[in-house]
């Protein structure tokens, strides 16, 4: 028995001594519990919404004003004519638009009935299904609210679209969500554990005491995973486009080549971590830390970034996954062009340099 | 004169660590030729691996300077890196490769033709070739090191590192490897080599000894044996625990380790062996046997110690 | 059997599967005894002393330790003995007292004895101003000394060593191996396996093993003698190249 207590204090010992596993057994919960539970939500609140409002006359207004008080929409803009619905979908600022067409009050007064069409960016379908829940709640209390003092029962018909998604399929959400994770963590975490064991196993050393530049040395790992990735990503289109019914909406060419721009920036991200850890296990527990969790949190892809504090939306736009996420699921769900994603693919561009800058020049001709 | 192999001229360096500032090597200046085996023989923790790092360029040293084959190491690093070959202290090389694929890489990098300089590698390679297709993991430690040795050599390189290289590895590796060095030489290549066996000093043309970071001695290996100018005792009796306790204690011994079947014992100035006789009458011993001996590198190297 | 034999194998043997690392060998180890176990690596020398010191059950053949048989109380036998190796003897990141504490506890020593046997390991080692410090932080040489020392803090009648001494320098050597006199003239049988050859000439006895078979069985003086050889060394080449596990 007091063997046992010896064993248990020598144990003891050994954890508390051992920091950096200790913060991650303490602190971790914590962190977790307070991301979870403050941050992360996939309750929508405050989701840009636009209202097309055809009729303006005192009901469509005050519906309009309804939904707009209520804690899940923030009215953004007010749209003038249909055409421009599609364009500001495509900016990817709504999520969803309210269509009232004209003589709602004329149609609810003399038919009894009024239409109202709820159009919803089902690119990420679960959100596109809350809101217009949300607001198909609304339209059913001011309906009732206005059979409070009639007779005869007023309805309010709502229509709903689902654009780009119309069968509402979670695969068109997950399947750049998963693009992004597998880029980055084939990537990113395979070419700093492939630099870091060689540094390990200390072959490293004899490789560096020869006429090959060190800089050629990082370039060869690299490409077998740059190769590895473009397959990956070859095989993931294949599948969701024919396994999963996800067509690919916009061009091809563009996507791949914003692919391999992502690529190129996990690779850097990788090269980055290689050169500052020593042991394959750091460079692992590193790309995990600073990779794997902020792109599952950080990217869009299970929690709206919107729906986030300010400060962790803040937060988000350094996690090149984020802006990646929004270029496949414009260009494959949304069909769209260069001309709606330059943006953010400028802003990979200038991470990728800016690492691949930082990189090249920590990267270590000599041992220490 | 043949310009030096390598140079080394009062080179420090200390690592920074949690206990403060730890010096690895204390101002070491040496100079070896071609065709040369320079000794570098020292316990771990000596210095030997952070010297040879620096001299193959791949660590900085603090202070002081080495050139090899005339290049500075610090300024010009690439020419160096071209014309010396190295073998680090553990197996450094590709395990999940087969032998001949460790060595088609090792030529390629250093640009040649496996073929050009067979001639060097063949009686190391010939052991070898029965396993060429046999990955680099799985071959014994004798094999091994001789397969580092071929990739180092592969290239014809003016001067040859090796650290510690018969460490871990079997008695008859060990023996066969110094042949091959001793056959290296011939061909002018410079080799330094490290070890912590003190025997192996005696099958370099010259040693340096190394403790702690500093040079205790440089020369042949029979001027420094001849340097011990003292002479030395061996002495073997049936109760070797009792007497070496005993010996330590006596005014007359200047030191006494145990040396396995004999203790060696030094005495003090003017002292002669009828001292350790009388020690050995009156206390009993049983089965005594003292004898002039002449130093091992191992009394060489303690004697400097102190 | 003669009564101050503490170690007796008799045609020891274990296979695993087609190969037969250790083959029938048969040998006494004497009360208060040095005793060389030599060979080269992948000779079966760990193989062997793995099944003396209980951990590892025989194919064949017979051997009791310290008075205890290896099939039927292995148990018994890991409380009689003492055991340090050179992969792993002592807890890094626990302090030099803690160290000590931990295995006299292990061992089973009252925590009086325990705290007599700290102080008295720490004065004897000269280690009073590191007994705080983290193991970690000491040289290889004390780190040797200590897990000896620690190896033997119950007065075990075996200490097993396997690989005791790195690359060392020789001074710390030379105290190393007077510790191991110490033990031994104390009557502490000492069991060494190694394949530094000149360490055999700090033996009593050795043997030296080739192919899981035991090729020498003699001091040190005699096998020289016999071999016309200069030192173990010499008379280890001649043995080896018999050898024929080499790959």
């Amino acid at each position: 028995m007091r063997q046992l207590w010896i064993f248990v204090r020598k144990e003891w010992y050994h954890i508390w001594r051992d920091r950096r596993t200790l913060l991650i057994l303490i602190g971790m919960p914590v962190v977790q519990i307070v991301l979870y539970g403050f941050a992360l939500t996939n309750e929508v609140k405050n989701s840009n919404i636009a209202v097309l409002d055809a009729a303006q006359d005192a009901s469509s207004i005050a519906l309009t004003q309804e939904i707009a008080a209520s804690r899940y929409f923030h009215l953004r803009e007010y749209v003038r004519s249909p055409r421009d619905i599609g364009a500001v979908f495509r900016t990817g600022k709504i999520r969803m638009a309210v269509v009232i067409p004209r003589n709602f009050r004329q149609d609810l007064l003399h038919t009894n009935h009024a239409q109202v069409q709820l159009l919803a960016d089902a690119s990420d379908p679960n959100t596109a299904n809350t809101l217009t829940n949300y607001a198909m709640a609304i339209i059913n209390d001011y309906q009732s609210s206005l059979n409070r003092n009639e007779p005869l029962p007023y309805t309010i018909h709502t229509q709903l679209r689902m654009l780009y998604n119309p069968e509402l399929k979670g695969a068109y959400n997950f399947v750049p969500g998963v693009m992004a994770m597998v880029l980055m963590i084939v990537c990113a975490m395979m070419t700093s554990i492939a630099i870091v064991r060689e540094k390990e196993m200390g072959t490293m050393e004899v490789i560096l005491v020869s006429p090959l530049r060190p800089f050629r040395i990082v370039i060869a790992k690299t490409i077998p995973y740059l190769l590895i990735s473009v397959l990956n990503i070859a095989s993931i289109l294949m599948l969701s486009v024919y396994a999963l019914d996800v067509p690919i909406a916009g061009n091809i060419w563009l996507l791949m080549g914003e692919s391999t721009l992502f690529t190129a920036l996990s690779l850097s991200v990788g090269l980055l971590i290689s050169n500052s850890t020593k042991s394959q296990r750091m460079a692992q527990f590193t790309s995990m830390m600073s990779l794997f969790l902020p792109t599952l949190v950080f990217s869009g892809f299970l929690f709206p970034v919107e729906n986030m504090p300010f400060p962790l939306q803040v937060i988000s736009n350094f996690v090149p996954a984020k802006w990646y996420f929004i270029i496949v699921k414009d260009v494959m769900i949304k069909g769209l062009g260069l001309w709606a994603v330059w943006k953010e693919t400028l802003i990979l561009a200038a991470m990728t340099a800016l690492l691949l800058g930082i990189s090249i020049r920590n990267f270590k001709i000599r041992l220490s | 004169m043949t310009p030096a192999a390598v140079r080394t001229e009062g080179l420090v360096k200390q690592y920074r660590t949690k206990k403060g500032v730890q010096t690895a090597l204390n101002g070491i200046s040496f100079t070896t030729s071609r065709g040369e085996i320079f000794g570098l023989i020292g316990p771990d923790g000596s210095g030997k691996t952070s010297l040879f790092r620096i001299l193959t360029t791949l660590l900085l040293p603090d202070a002081g300077k080495a050139t090899v084959n005339g290049w500075d190491t610090v300024r010009d690093y690439r020419q160096i890196r071209q014309c010396v070959g190295y073998m680090p202290g553990r197996f450094s090389l590709y395990q999940d490769l087969s032998v001949e694929e460790n060595l088609a890489f090792f030529a390629s990098i250093f640009e040649v033709d496996v073929q050009k300089n067979y001639e060097l590698i063949r009686d190391i390679y010939r052991q070898l070739e029965p396993f060429r297709k046999r990955r680099a993991g799985q071959l014994s430690g004798g094999m091994k090191q001789k397969l580092a040795l071929s990739c180092a050599l592969v290239h014809r390189p003016a001067v040859l590192f090796l650290d510690e290289p018969t460490t871990g590895v079997d008695a008859v590796s060990r023996k066969e490897f110094w042949e091959m060095l001793h056959r290296l030489r011939e061909q002018g290549i410079a080799i330094l080599v490290s070890t912590s066996y003190m025997d192996e000093a005696g099958l370099c043309d010259r040693v340096a000894m190394l403790q702690n970071g500093t040079i205790l001695a440089i020369d042949t290996p029979d001027g420094i044996r001849k340097a011990f100018r003292r002479p030395l005792w061996a002495v073997k009796v049936k109760e070797m625990f009792r007497l070496l306790n005993a010996l330590k204690t006596e005014p007359f011994v200047e030191s006494c380790y145990p040396f396995g079947q004999h203790h060696h014992v030094v005495l003090r100035d003017g002292e002669d062996r009828s001292a350790i006789d009388t020690l050995i009458a009156r206390g009993g011993y049983t089965d005594a046997d003292v004898r002039p001996i002449h130093p091992g590198f191992e009394d060489c190297f303690m004697q400097l110690m102190k | 059997m003669p009564d101050t034999a503490v170690i007796t194998a008799d045609r020891l043997t274990k296979r695993f599967g087609d190969f037969t690392a250790v083959d029938a060998v048969s040998f006494e180890v004497r009360k208060g005894e040095i005793f060389g176990f030599l060979g080269a690596n992948g000779a079966g020398k760990t193989t062997a002393m793995r099944m003396l010191c209980g951990l590892s059950r025989p194919t064949s053949g017979n051997a009791s330790v310290a008075g205890c048989d290896v099939y039927r109380q292995p148990e018994l036998i890991k409380r009689n003995i003492g055991y340090m190796s050179q992969k792993f003897s002592l807890y890094e990141d626990l302090t030099v007292r803690e160290n000590i504490q931990l295995f006299g506890g292990i061992y089973r020593l009252s925590n009086a004895r325990i705290r007599e046997k700290t102080a008295r390991l720490l004065e004897q080692l000269q280690l009073e101003k590191q007994a705080g410090s983290l193991v970690r932080s000491l040289p290889l040489g004390w780190k040797q000394k200590l897990a000896f020392s620690i190896a033997i803090v119950h007065e075990p009648a075996i200490v097993f060593l396997d690989e005791p001494t790195g690359g060392v320098d020789p001074m710390m050597r030379k105290e190393f191996w007077t510790m191991i006199y110490g033990a031994a003239d104390r009557g502490i049988t000492v069991f060494v396996t190694t394949h530094y050859m000149d360490e055999a000439e700090y033996c009593n006895r050795v043997t030296i093993m080739v192919d899981g078979r035991i090729e020498a069985l003699d001091t040190p003086a005699r096998l020289m003698q016999e071999h016309a050889a200069g030192s173990m060394d010499e008379v280890f080449l001649n043995l080896a190249r018999k050898a024929k596990r080499t790959e």
